[in-house]
């Protein structure tokens, strides 16, 4: 016999009859053979109908009817209006999604291929607070020591000397070229710093000469020359930066010095071991 | 110049290496060569042996029996006072002063630079001052005695 008639003398009873004769004629070898033990006992054990009457006690609840309790029924469908003309009005749909409803490949998420530099989110460090005393460390004015007035979206940093200090003007750098102190003055008190955005320091890109011109040869360098806007500019921040460092009061000469001189490292001094 | 300070029992040494590293100990028993016990009941280094090229030995040393158990070297630590001679001790002040400086901030480190400078035109203006008016009697007196630096300022940190 096969694992399947096997499977279905032990579950429909109604076939039972006829499968027990084939089982006698086959006899259980096969079963007692393969050591499905289970299912031999339950061959074994077979018993007819009305010894199971007995032995499941059956009398017990015959002619007894046992009321139906009604389940309130579940909604399988909801009623939908559809909009438009030629859409019927309605529409029942399944509450539950039918399996035929879901795509049979998963879907592919789009994202815009590349996150502009500009979108990019900025994180400064800890110490990059606005009104701590930093260190240049590049550019022109390397060396020098000027003042963090804020933190630009763009990921760069607004500093000024003051520029009646030490020359350093109002101006951007990257925070990697900067060491930061733990020297602070409080700007808080400063007014104007909104509009100096990136905006405002972008640079002006020149006109090309036309070739009519005949020019081309003779183009002159142009030196960048500081617009009147930004002197004006310079000199209001200026004036408020000096103020704030005069608040410091015991420290304020030692500040404005502080900011004149330029730093450097003495003999047997490793950035890595100082604190600054 | 013989030697003066022995890995001996009661010998007060200061722990240069290992986690117990700036602590005071004192030794309690040789174990061989390279090592001995060590105990500081009154700094914190527990009872412990110890290499000796992990310990500078200093000039206090402690009067205790060798093995003298922790209480017995709590209790001479004590008698010795010698935290006190420890802290008035030369060597603490410049372990001291080596801790501040290292603590210092960019700007500390620039108004010390400040007030040193300004401290040493002092002294070399005084100093000159000094020997111009030693060159004066000099020429008065052919045998006046050299001038004498004026005592310097303390340093402002």
């Amino acid at each position: 016999m096969e694992e399947g008639t096997w499977n279905e003398v032990v579950w429909c009873r109604d076939t039972f009859v006829i499968f027990i004769s084939d089982f006698r004629r086959d006899g259980c070898h096969s079963c007692q053979e393969a050591g499905s033990s289970q299912k031999a006992r339950r061959l074994r054990c077979w018993f007819s109908r009305t010894r199971m009457y007995h032995k499941k006690a059956l009398w017990k609840f015959m002619g007894k009817k046992t009321a139906k309790t009604e389940k309130p029924k579940k909604k399988i469908t909801v009623e939908k209006e559809i909009k438009g003309d030629k859409n019927g009005g309605k529409r029942t749909v399944y509450l539950k999604k039918r399996t035929k409803s879901y795509p049979t490949s998963n879907r592919v998420n789009r994202h815009p291929s590349k996150k502009c530099f500009s979108d990019h989110r900025r994180k400064f460090r800890k110490s990059l607070q606005p009104g701590t005393v930093v260190i240049l460390l590049a550019g022109l004015h390397k060396g020098k020591r000027a003042i963090l007035l804020k933190n630009l979206p763009s990921g760069l940093l607004l500093i000024t000397g003051p520029f009646t200090l030490n020359g350093v003007p109002l101006r951007r750098i990257h925070p990697n070229f900067v060491i930061a102190t733990s020297a602070k003055v409080n700007i808080s008190k400063i007014k104007g710093l909104k509009s100096l955005d990136d905006k405002y320091f972008k640079r002006v890109k020149a006109k090309r000469a036309k070739k009519d011109d005949g020019e081309i040869f003779a183009a002159k360098k142009e030196v960048y020359k500081p617009s009147e806007q930004r002197k004006a500019d310079q000199k209001n921040i200026d004036k408020q930066t000096l103020k704030a460092i005069q608040r410091l009061k015991g420290d304020a000469c030692h500040m404005r010095k502080y900011l004149c001189t330029m730093f450097g490292f003495r003999s047997s001094q490793y950035p890595h071991r100082m604190k600054f | 110049m013989p030697f003066k300070r022995f890995v001996e029992t009661g010998r007060v040494a200061l722990i240069s290496d290992g986690p117990n590293k700036g602590k005071l100990c004192c030794i309690v028993d040789v174990i061989n060569q390279t090592r001995a016990l060590v105990d500081g009941p009154e700094t914190g280094v527990p009872r412990q042996g110890i290499r000796l090229n992990q310990i500078h030995l200093t000039k206090f040393r402690l009067r205790f029996p060798y093995t003298g158990s922790t209480r017995v070297v709590r209790k001479a630590w004590k008698e010795a006072k010698l935290d006190e001679k420890w802290a008035a001790s030369k060597w603490a002040g410049k372990m001291e002063a080596k801790k501040k400086r290292a603590e210092l901030t960019d700007f500390d480190r620039f108004k010390l630079n400040s007030a040193r400078s300004t401290r040493n035109k002092l002294r070399t203006t005084a100093f000159l001052h000094l020997k111009r008016l030693n060159k004066k009697s000099k020429t008065a007196k052919k045998d006046a005695k050299p001038a004498k630096k004026p005592a310097a300022p303390k340093k402002a940190k």
